[in-house]
This record gives structure tokens, C-alpha cells and sequence, in this order.
């Protein structure tokens, strides 16, 4: 507890690369929950103790790939009802991850603890310049309170310049699901 | 092919007893027209009683013939006196016709048994209740199909009840499905019954549960949830029912039982995914459990199972302070988990439901635990986060071969301890 100003939280994290699980690497981090305003993000800081696998080849692999198709890239649920994810897919999965791990710390408190569930949308937006540019729609999975919330997010990136995350936006939970 | 033809065909004849004893199928290829008409001439000799399966057309198209036991040795001496080459392509058209019979009534049992339905996919309704009556009709003596109730929509509520007899014995309950979307729960649920009657009789710790226990297992709780997660969401919780005044639907199963009904730990929303709904025990799902397991009387343990977190959690969810049994509890679950990562190095955490996931209230095991079934235990399955709900059906049989050990740690424990 820091008298008013919130809750600060020190954490000891063991990274494990998704695509290679033998593959961790240390972190500590200081995660500072603001008191009151609930519109601000948390305030992290982090040190990695080790380095994160170099993975320009495959990026630029997916980026040529997406570079040159003739239609703008368009899917939908993935992963599907299954659980599956089709090969070509899995880039544009790893990406939205990325890129909803900026969306949830950006609406995260000690009340909320957000997964991405689902991309239900998908749509590349083509651009004149160097940069990739997607349009999801997303699910959010809240465990505390079971939610499903969708969202938008416009996501940029190029591999050599990183995700950005343009724009992004809640939207409205339908009724009767 | 030419078999299975041959086989109707001496069926219809003959009604296929055992009339084809010693009789052979002679491959025979004659070499011109003079030895074809003189096989034609050999089949017409009613004597004989030979019968041509492929008839004698032309000269190297080879014709078959099968020849009963006593005509054998008058067929092959007229063959050989007219220098007629033929092997023997059957040596005894009986023996055939026996195996053959064997295999077909084998696969016709695989056809219709448990061992065909496809474990490693997730499936539909439809498809789960048609496997239960397969389980059902493969294991008469040890397996019944019981309705506790209906669904809001009207949809059976089954149970399968594993009893190798007695009177109301002592029951161990489990379920999965309560809400709808957490698949792997359904599926593991479809492999773990599977299982049990498999072990039975196999198994020592199956067997000695089953021979003085009876085990209730109700694999999909919450139906109208199921269908609708196939039919329009894959990622609807609760229940179906319409919420008067509002247009939001369904109650979460999850909140409804009278335990701590009402708290903080659930929500006063019907919009809400933790709706608890306008009352306890108002969802049609839960009042069916609530009232089996009070009708039975002798329900020792509850296992209810939910996923995702890889959590293996004990009342209280409703309060934070312990349940009296919490060091017990607490005990088997730690054990339970440790055989469970023994498997495939999953990890899962344990303790109350309000101190390791959160605070919850008028959960099942909640009611469960404080109407006299001590060993009320909740699983949460795979995964962490990475897929949750949408969890690959390659990890199915994964998911469910290592929650078996740990089943049946609890079962076993609750086996030598009864109160």
C-alpha cells in the first residue's frame, strides 16, 4: 500500500516462449495500481534477466507473405469452435495476442484478469506505406467476472518497427448472447 | 468381395448351417474352345452338383468352380484326363464361410460399440446422447441410464448411474458441462465414463470402488447451454432461461444453489454472467441435482467439473474462512494434483475456491459441503489462458488421461473413509 497514491505490487516472473517451452527467461516487475481513477493504466516497469529469441526471419517470412497477396488478408474465429488454429493463421493469432496484451494492460485493475478469448474478425487494411495494418474484433475473457467483452483494435506492424495499437475501443455485449 | 457374395448367397440358399464341409473352389483355365465346352458339359452334369462361380467364357480368362467334397475326386480326374490345368483356389469353402461369418458379426459389434466413438473430438449433443446408449447396451450389468429432470428447454437431464448392485449404496457424483462452454469438461466427461467401465473388473481401485459404492456421472448439466454454444455461441455460460423484465437470458448454474445465496461473489444482473438468478435453486438444472442428491440420501462425495485454470478447489467459496475439513480437504487435494502433473507435468494450484480462484457464492459444492457431502470438490481443467474456453481437441485425451489418477485419488479416499 503506498498512502495515496494505490497499490504496488512486486513480482517475480518466469517467461516461457509459447511457440518453444523449453525456452524461459527470468523477469522481475513492479506493477503500480493507481488509487481512485480507474481510467489510468497501471504503471509497469520490468527487467528481463536473460534475452528474447531473435525471430526475424520468421517475421519477415509472414510480412513478405501478407506484402504480396493480391486481396487484403480477411478471417474469422480463430481459433474456431475447436480450438484450432490453421497454419497460415497462427502469425496473425500471435500478433492479436501481442497486440490485446496492450489492450488489457491499458484497461487492467486489481479487480479485472483478462484473457484473449477469441478473434472473432479479422480484416488487413492495405496502406501505401511499409507497415501491416489489421482490424480485429476481439473477445476479451474477464475471469473475475466471466465476461465476454468485445473489442476493437486497429493494429499496425512492420518487423522491423514492432505492434502498435492505433486505436482501439469496448463494445456492447449482445443480450441474449 | 466375391466372398461376402458368394456368402449371401449360400445363405439365402441354404440358411448356411454347416453344408459346405470339405467342399473346394477349383481356379481352372482352359486353353481353347474344345476345353471350354468341355467344362460346360462337366457343369451340366446334375450328378455332380458343381457350381460355376465365374463361368467359363474364353480361353485364358480363368473360370471358377466350386465342387462339393463327394464329387472332388470325379471332378479332378476328368480334369487331369483332359489335361485341364487347375489349382485349388479354396481348400474348404466351410472353414471360409465360418471365419467370415466370425468377422462380420464382430464388426457389425465394433459398428455400434464405444470403441468406434472418437474420444480425441468434441461432439454434439446428439452425438453424446446416442454414445450413452451404446455405453449403456455394451455394459448391461454395471451401467443404466436415469432422467433426474428437464432443462428450461425441455431437454432430458440424464445420469449414468455405474452400480454392480445393492440397495442405495454409498454414491460418489460427478459432473460436467455445467456451463455450457467449457467443452473440454463435456469431453472428458464422455472419456472418464468410458473409462470407468473399462476398468471396472480391470482396474483393483475401479473394482473395489464399484463392487461397494455406486457412481452417478451427469456429462452434460447444462443442455440447453450445450446446444446453444454449438447453435450460436460458443462462449455462452449459463443457463437458458428467459429473465422476467429483462431482456437478458439465463442464470449462471453456478450461483444458484442455496450456499451463501446472494452475496458479493455473484450478481443481481441478469445481463450478468454471474447472475445468480431471482431466487436459489430457481434453474430447473441445479433444482433436479438438488433434489437427487437430497432424495438419495447417501451421496458421500460431489466432484463437479469446470475448466479453464488447472485448479482442484474445495468450499468455501461463499466465505473465506476454512471449511471444518480443510485440513483433509486440503490434504487430498495436494495429492491428487501431484499425480496429476506425474502424467504430463500439468500444473495446477490448490485450496478454496475463495482463497485460490475467488469469492463465490451459492456454488455447488458450496451446497453440497454444507448438506452433508464432505468430499465436495470443484476441477478446473485446462488450460491457463493460451486457448481457455477454446481449448484444441488434440488435448483432449491429454486432458483427460492425466484428471483420471486424480479422480480416482479422491474416490478411493473417499472409499476407505466413509462417515
Amino acid at each position: 500500500d503506498i498512502d495515496d497514491v494505490g497499490h504496488k505490487y512486486y513480482l517475480e516472473l518466469e517467461l516461457e516462449d509459447v511457440l518453444d517451452k523449453d525456452s524461459t527467461v527470468n523477469c522481475t516487475a513492479e506493477v503500480l495500481y493507481h488509487l481512485g481513477n480507474k481510467n489510468i493504466a497501471p504503471d509497469v516497469q520490468f527487467t528481463l534477466e536473460g534475452e528474447l529469441k531473435n525471430t526475424d526471419e520468421a517475421d519477415n517470412i509472414f510480412y513478405n507473405r501478407v506484402k504480396s497477396l493480391e486481396k487484403e488478408l480477411v478471417a474469422e474465429n480463430i481459433p474456431d469452435s475447436h480450438g484450432n488454429v490453421p497454419p497460415e493463421m497462427e502469425p496473425i493469432h500471435l500478433l492479436a495476442w501481442v497486440a490485446s496484451g496492450y489492450v488489457i494492460w491499458q484497461n487492467s485493475t486489481e479487480n479485472t484478469k483478462f484473457q484473449l478469448a477469441q478473434i472473432k474478425h479479422v480484416k488487413q487494411v492495405k496502406r501505401t506505406d511499409e507497415y501491416l495494418e489489421f482490424d480485429y474484433m476481439i473477445l476479451l475473457h474477464d475471469m473475475v467476472s466471466q465476461e465476454i467483452i468485445p473489442w476493437q483494435m486497429t493494429v499496425l506492424w512492420h518487423p522491423q518497427h514492432g505492434v502498435q495499437v492505433t486505436q482501439d475501443s469496448r463494445q456492447p455485449k449482445h443480450a441474449s448472447g | 468381395m466375391k466372398i461376402l457374395l458368394v456368402f449371401a448367397a449360400l445363405v439365402a440358399a441354404a440358411g448356411s448351417e454347416r453344408l459346405f464341409v470339405g467342399d473346394q473352389v477349383l481356379r481352372i483355365t482352359a486353353r481353347d474352345e474344345e476345353q471350354i465346352a468341355l467344362l460346360r458339359v462337366l457343369g451340366e452334369r446334375a450328378e455332380l452338383q458343381v457350381d460355376f462361380w465365374r463361368d467359363p467364357t474364353s480361353p485364358d480368362h480363368p473360370a471358377d468352380l466350386r465342387v462339393p467334397f463327394p464329387s472332388l475326386q470325379a471332378v479332378k480326374i476328368f480334369l487331369e484326363s483332359h489335361s485341364i490345368s487347375y489349382s485349388i483356389m479354396i481348400e474348404d469353402v466351410q472353414e471360409l464361410l465360418d471365419e467370415e461369418k466370425k468377422n462380420m458379426t464382430k464388426s457389425r459389434r465394433t459398428e455400434r460399440s464405444t470403441s468406434t466413438f472418437d474420444f480425441a473430438s468434441y461432439h454434439t449433443i446428439e452425438e453424446i446422447y446416442d454414445w450413452m446408449d451404446v455405453l449403456v447396451d455394451d455394459h448391461p450389468n454395471l451401467i443404466s441410464k436415469i432422467e433426474i429432470g428437464q432443462s428450461y428447454e425441455n431437454r432430458s437431464l440424464y445420469v449414468l448411474k455405474f452400480s454392480t448392485g445393492g440397495s442405495n449404496r454409498p454414491a460418489i457424483w460427478l459432473d460436467t458441462g455445467i456451463h455450457s462452454r467449457e467443452w473440454i469438461t463435456q469431453a472428458t466427461g464422455v472419456w472418464t465414463a468410458n473409462k470407468i467401465a473399462e476398468e471396472y473388473g480391470q482396474d483393483s481401485s475401479v473394482t473395489a470402488i464399484l463392487d461397494s459404492m455406486d457412481i452417478f456421472f451427469e456429462i452434460i448439466a447444462n443442455p440447453d447451454g450445450f446446444v446453444f454454444t454449438h447453435s450460436s455461441n460458443r462462449l455462452w455460460r449459463k443457463t437458458r432461461s428467459i429473465n422476467a423484465g429483462s431482456d437478458c437470458i439465463g442464470v449462471d448454474p453456478n450461483r444458484n444453489w442455496d450456499a451463501g445465496f446472494g452475496g458479493s461473489g455473484s450478481s443481481s444482473d441478469p445481463c450478468s454472467d454471474l447472475y445468480r438468478g431471482p431466487y436459489a435453486h430457481s434453474e430447473r438444472e441445479v433444482k433436479a441435482v438438488v433434489d437427487f442428491i437430497q432424495g438419495h440420501g447417501n451421496v458421500k462425495s460431489v466432484i463437479s467439473i469446470h475448466s479453464y485454470s488447472q485448479m482442484l478447489l474445495f468450499p468455501y467459496g461463499y466465505k473465506r474462512g476454512p471449511a471444518a475439513h480443510h485440513q483433509e480437504l486440503n490434504e487430498l487435494a495436494k495429492k491428487a494434483v501431484s499425480d496429476l502433473a506425474a502424467m504430463y507435468g500439468t500444473k495446477y494450484s490448490y485450496g478454496s475456491i475463495a482463497n485460490t480462484i475467488y469469492l463465490a457464492d451459492g456454488t455447488t459444492v458450496d451446497w453440497t459441503y454444507d448438506n452433508g457431502v464432505k468430499y465436495s470438490f470443484t476441477f478446473e481443467l485446462r488450460d491457463t489462458g493460451r486457448y481457455g474456453f477454446l481449448l484444441p481437441s488434440t488435448q483432449i485425451i491429454p486432458t483427460a488421461t492425466e484428471t483420471w489418477p486424480a479422480l480416482l485419488d479422491i474416490m478411493v479416499h473417499v472409499l476407505e473413509n466413509p462417515y
